[in-house]
């Protein structure tokens, strides 16, 4: 079964992109969808049915090379299982989405077959993210990860007449090299220390690897800590994280269902999948994890302050997208992994919809994506005016305070938000809080400026805006309820008590007596003993069970054992986020919901009582305001700092370097020297026998005074 | 006695008895008439006696004293020389009878050539070798000249023979010298007066006249300039026997002299012959860029040729013997091929040898193109053709024996020399439109001949029909 989730989408790309041709458009595009909601059915079922324990499911044998053999094989355990419905129901939804979207697309002449080419590189980028998800081992993983980006590549880069989406798809292709360039080296150094690649190995390795240091560049470093950064590096770039994050704006270029699929839903949250699927290695690399912090927390701030100036819907998103990254990047940070897991799971519901929303209003709206010529669209577009707002709902995290009910992102963000209290890191707790703010404000005013207010824009545009057909609504009302329900349903599963979390990951749990009775100052030192000692000893987990002297007052908390590697994930002896989240203040719970109504009512109040009042503040705050706009010039930077010097450098290699020195010296000798040797010999054929003759003589002459004056006589 | 040692010799004798035979029977019957049938049993005498002398029982045998040896280096030549020489009279047989050149006279002077060359490989002596080549060369003289009515055949003729008179006064000076300087003309005693560090002046110069002669046979720089003038003078077929059995006949030559009579003085001839071997790779490569006619071509193509099998003898070791002998078996069925291919081309009945002639052959004939294209690519050397194994077999030689400069001058001809024979491709499949096409008329033996070759540098990198394990055998006997 799961063979053919894995290989439903790859079948489906290669029939529907070579084989539609034979079997016309329509059959193929069909084919390629049946074949996703084949393996979306096959996925939800794996998913419900899983009982938790790590299966891995042999494929074939892969490489076989010295001391590195690796098979093919599915690795499947919880992580797997999540990321399996996530990727297959969102692809599924999408490719049925295109049938509406991508007709008659205007970027085309008539006659022009292009949509099975589409859904060939949709089911394609499905079948490399499977891969991706499914690995049992880094190179498999790098694999599918190459794979998505090539995928993305084609996609973002599918109308391939515009010069921007060209130039779109090749930034996305550069920026994600910098990226794979640290992965690799994570990889190497990981098959350098631990002379393996597979995943049951290394975490198995891994203790040890936070004893061994590593030279690496110009000094020694823990190596733990060193592969932990390599690795992020990779995840930075194909999450799109800070300093690595340029691409993903300009990736909007790609049509927007794959905005939706690619670019909100799954590969960029491939890098999150990547920290969560290496958390014993990140357990022991503290360092590690406190970049990964500092650099999740600064992108989600920047990019929801980048969000709050854009006026193309699809940018306010990308950006959006960028920075609910952050934050998923923050909780794995504080080593709170399947809260990561959790809002990477909510976000790709309620981010795909909005995504898909959005291509509903532009699709309505004839291809216009500023929503400055959009408002008051509510009355003509009432569906797609319901799943944008259900969107937003969850996205901005709606429900009621401290109870578990709530829109999904709800739920899921505000875990976020204790996990990074209770992990001690208050730089990521009060800019996560910020930025809850300003994701609450630049998503009403996403949703004010397009069907509120006054119509703007083209009237003909605006008379002739229609509701999009059923195909594209059916996919906004699942994702609905996905939005609507799925923080509700796996609340307990994903951020629950210990019992709970360890049951749904397969993580061993121990009984452990917590001290005190806020869990947030710190168990005592007795506890930490006897939760290591439950830790490291596995087997024997009763041990660590039976409650110590003096804990008759505390209640009890579980915690989790069990050896690196033995779950889908691994918590430390010493990680006790998940307990101390649960009881933190009732002011730090409460702290995003605050956010968010107050970015409620500041866009209401901008976009709604005051219209006027945006470019008031525009021209006053102006150098705050163009800083925002222009996404704090990290374009123009690395445009000045790596570009210019790399085609300067590039142009002078080429007609300097190459075509002046190399080609000059071969042309040279082949064009100028050659012949001329060519016509010497010519001539020395006269055709006459003396000449011959007189050579031959010639040449034993100087043979003969060679060897005797230069030669070995004696 | 003297049975014992006929016994040795019985192959040639045959040949040689067949040949006079032939010639009384044929002048008193219909003469030239006899021509085709002469062609076929001299093709079908060649190929039993190559049969006789493959399975005959290994091991060396030596007759009339030491004058003449038979092992297992003199067997590998012979089979090479007798299978070349046989395939090459057949592939003649069409092509010369329809230009009246199909006299009876000419397989028996093909066939007494053979039995020259034959000697020469198992010469034991410096009488023998001189006997040998001369029956080669003579036979050689008169065939080149065979279109009597042709000034330019009869100038070839011509040429070779003054010019081959020249280089056999130059050997036999220098045998005389050598046998001044040790009293001997068996190869044996030269072997044991001529040790490194000992060998005088006075043989010095007998071993250098000696190697220019047997530069001459295998036209190596500087003594190749009759090569091109008579590849081109004399008829097609007879200009593919001379780029074929001759040069493994005085290549196998050279060998044995060198190792035989000179194995205890390898470095006082290394240097002559990587000179040699470097100039003639050059040359051969520079030269036949500036050349439109393809006889012409394919002469400085087999100076070239020469030039990398050299590489082999001047390494002076078994195993650059046995690339030697690789190379030339290589090379002889890449050049059976191409000739086989340049018999076929023609217009209005005229041959023609104009390589503007072949511009976008491909598309006519797609088939015979592809066989070129095979042949051009293994003749430049290209990986995976066979060629590319020969030259790396040599190279390979080379190094081990220390001659880096020269395997490093020997690749870079060979990408200058890659030149001629890619444009031969390049015309076939991206030249503009030729107004006067070709036709390539085929009989079946040049189809089979072009087919079998290119197949053969492909099919040769899986099976070797036993070639490596001979010349391995080969060298073993000849360096020791």
């Amino acid at each position: 079964m799961e063979t053919t989730i894995l290989f439903a989408p790859l079948v489906g790309a290669i029939l529907c992109g070579f084989g539609w041709k034979f079997i016309g458009e329509k059959a193929a595009m069909w084919t390629a969808t049946g074949l996703l909601f084949l393996a979306c059915a096959l996925s939800w079922i794996v998913f419900l049915g899983f009982d938790g324990h790590t299966q891995q499911i042999e494929i074939l044998r892969w490489i076989e090379s010295g001391s590195l053999s690796t098979s093919w094989s599915i690795r499947l355990d919880r992580l797997t299982a999540i990321m399996l419905i996530v990727v297959t129901t969102v692809s599924a939804l999408v490719h049925l989405y295109s049938f509406g979207y991508m007709d008659h697309d205007p970027q085309w002449r008539t006659g022009e077959s292009y949509k099975p080419r589409f859904f060939a590189y949709l089911s394609f980028f499905t079948f490399a993210m499977l891969m991706l998800v499914t690995a049992d081992n880094l190179v498999q993983m790098f694999f599918g990860w190459e794979g998505v980006g090539v995928a993305s590549y084609l996609l973002i880069g599918f109308y391939y007449r515009k010069p921007s989406a060209n130039a779109a798809a090749m930034k996305a292709f550069i920026v994600n090299r910098v990226g794979d360039f640290g992965f690799a080296l994570g990889i190497f150094a990981l098959f350098f220390l631990v002379d393996s690649i597979n995943f049951s190995d290394i975490f198995a390795a891994v203790p040890t690897l936070a004893e061994t240091q590593l030279t690496f560049l110009w000094r020694e470093w823990n190596a733990a800590e060193v592969i932990g950064v390599l690795l992020f590096i990779g995840a930075m770039g194909k999450s799109a994280q800070l300093i690595l994050h340029t691409w993903l704006p300009d990736a909007m270029e790609g049509p927007t269902p794959v905005s939706a699929l690619i670019h909100a839903a799954t590969m960029v949250t491939a890098g999150v999948f990547l920290v969560c699927r290496m958390s014993p290695l990140y357990e022991f690399a503290p360092g590690a994890a406190g970049f990964i912090t500092v650099l999740g927390a600064s992108t989600a701030f920047f990019a929801a302050t980048v969000g709050l100036v854009q006026t193309d819907i699809k940018r306010v998103i990308a950006y959006s997208t960028c920075s609910q990254l952050g934050y998923m990047f923050v909780a794995a940070g504080v080593g709170m992994y399947s809260a990561a897991m959790f809002h990477l799971f909510t976000h790709a519901f309620f981010k795909a919809l909005l995504f898909l929303g959005a291509g509903s209003v532009i699709h309505a709206m004839h291809h216009e994506q500023d929503m400055m010529n959009y408002g008051a669209l509510r009355k003509k577009i009432p569906y797609t005016f319901w799943a944008m707002m259900i969107g937003t709902l969850a996205i901005t995290g709606v429900g009621i305070p401290l109870t578990t009910i709530g829109f999904a992102g709800f739920l899921s963000k505000d875990a976020i938000i204790e996990s990074a209290y209770a992990g001690g890191s208050a730089y990521g707790f009060w800019l996560l809080v910020i930025a809850a703010f300003m994701t609450s404000f630049y998503s009403w005013r996403l949703m004010f400026l397009t069907f509120y207010g006054e119509a703007r824009g083209d009237k003909h545009t605006h008379d002739h805006a229609h509701e999009s057909p059923k195909v594209m609504l059916v996919p906004l009302g699942v994702l609905s309820l996905g939005a609507v329900f799925a923080g509700m349903i796996w609340y307990g599963n994903f951020f629950g008590h210990a019992d709970q979390v360890g049951k749904f990951y397969g993580i061993p749990v121990a009984e452990a007596a917590a001290g005190g009775q806020n869990a947030a100052h710190g168990a005592t030192d007795t506890d930490t003993v006897t939760t290591s000692e439950a830790g490291h000893g596995s087997t024997d987990t009763g041990h660590g069970a039976e409650p110590t002297d003096g804990k008759a007052e505390g209640e009890h908390h579980a915690g989790f054992a069990g050896a690196p590697g033995e779950g889908a994930l691994y918590f430390g002896p010493d990680n006790h986020v998940l307990d101390d989240a649960h009881a933190a203040p009732k002011w730090v719970k409460v702290s995003p919901f605050i956010a968010m109504v107050l970015g409620l009512a500041l866009a209401y109040l901008f976009y709604i009582v005051n219209p006027e009042l945006p470019k008031r503040l525009a021209a006053n705050q102006r150098p705050l305001y163009l800083f925002f706009k222009n996404k704090w010039y990290f374009d123009e930077i690395y445009d000045a700092i790596f570009v210019r010097p790399a085609l300067a450098l590039g142009r002078f290699l080429w007609k300097r370097g190459d075509g002046g020195t190399i080609d000059g010296f071969l042309n040279g000798v082949a064009m100028g020297v050659v012949p001329y040797f060519t016509r010497l010999a010519g001539k020395a054929q006269s055709g006459y026998i003396f000449t011959y003759a007189f050579w031959m003589v010639l040449g034993i002459a100087a043979l003969v005074t060679w060897m005797s004056i230069g030669g070995g006589a004696h | 006695m003297i049975q014992a040692d006929l016994y040795i010799i019985l192959p040639e004798i045959v040949l040689a008895l067949y040949a006079m035979a032939a010639l009384l029977g044929a002048v008193y019957t219909t003469k030239d008439g006899m021509g085709p049938v002469l062609v076929w049993t001299t093709a079908a005498l060649m190929a039993v006696l190559a049969i006789w002398i493959a399975t005959q029982d290994s091991g060396t045998r030596v007759a009339f004293g030491g004058m003449f040896v038979d092992d297992a280096f003199a067997r590998f030549a012979k089979v090479a020389i007798l299978l070349s020489a046989g395939a090459v009279l057949l592939m003649s047989q069409d092509y010369m009878a329809r230009r009246g050149l199909l006299r009876f006279e000419y397989p028996l002077l093909v066939a007494l050539a053979a039995v020259g060359m034959m000697m020469m490989v198992s010469a034991g002596d410096l009488m023998s070798l001189y006997m040998g080549l001369e029956l080669q060369s003579l036979a050689l003289y008169v065939v080149a000249s065979l279109r009597r009515d042709s000034a330019k055949s009869t100038e070839a003729g011509l040429k070779y023979f003054v010019l081959g008179a020249l280089s056999s006064g130059l050997l036999l000076y220098g045998a005389s010298l050598v046998y001044g300087y040790t009293g001997t003309t068996l190869f044996s005693g030269i072997l044991v007066s001529a040790h490194h560090g000992e060998v005088s002046l006075g043989l010095l110069f007998g071993l250098i006249f000696l190697i220019s002669g047997l530069a001459f046979k295998v036209s190596a720089v500087p003594f190749h300039m009759w090569t091109p003038d008579v590849y081109e003078g004399s008829p097609t077929p007879i200009t593919a026997f001379f780029a074929t059995a001759p040069k493994v006949a005085a290549m196998g030559l050279f060998a044995r002299l060198m190792f035989d009579a000179f194995g205890n003085a390898v470095s006082d001839w290394q240097q002559v012959l990587v000179v040699l071997s470097v100039l003639s790779m050059f040359l051969g490569a520079v030269a036949a860029i500036g050349q439109r006619n393809i006889k012409r071509l394919m002469a400085f193509s087999s100076i070239a040729h020469m030039g990398y099998a050299l590489i082999g003898l001047a390494a002076g070791t078994q195993a650059g013997v046995q690339a030697m002998l690789i190379y030339l078996a290589i090379y002889v069925t890449m050049n059976v091929g191409t000739f086989a291919f340049i018999l076929m081309m023609e217009r209005d009945g005229q041959p023609v040898v104009d390589i503007d002639a072949l511009r976008q052959y491909s598309r006519r004939d797609p088939g015979k193109a592809l066989a070129v294209l095979i042949l051009m690519f293994s003749l430049a050397g290209v990986p995976p053709m066979l060629g590319f194994f020969a030259k790396l077999g040599v190279w390979q030689a080379g190094i081990d024996a220390g001659l880096m400069g020269l395997v490093v001058a020997s690749a870079i001809a060979s990408v200058i020399g890659a030149f001629y024979y890619l444009r031969i491709v390049f015309y076939m499949y991206f030249g503009a439109e030729n107004e006067e096409p070709i036709e390539t008329r085929s009989s079946p033996v040049l189809w089979a001949a072009l087919m079998g070759s290119a197949a053969m540098m492909l099919v040769g990198l899986f099976y070797q029909f036993g070639v490596e394990g001979a010349a391995a055998a080969a060298a073993a006997t000849l360096v020791n």
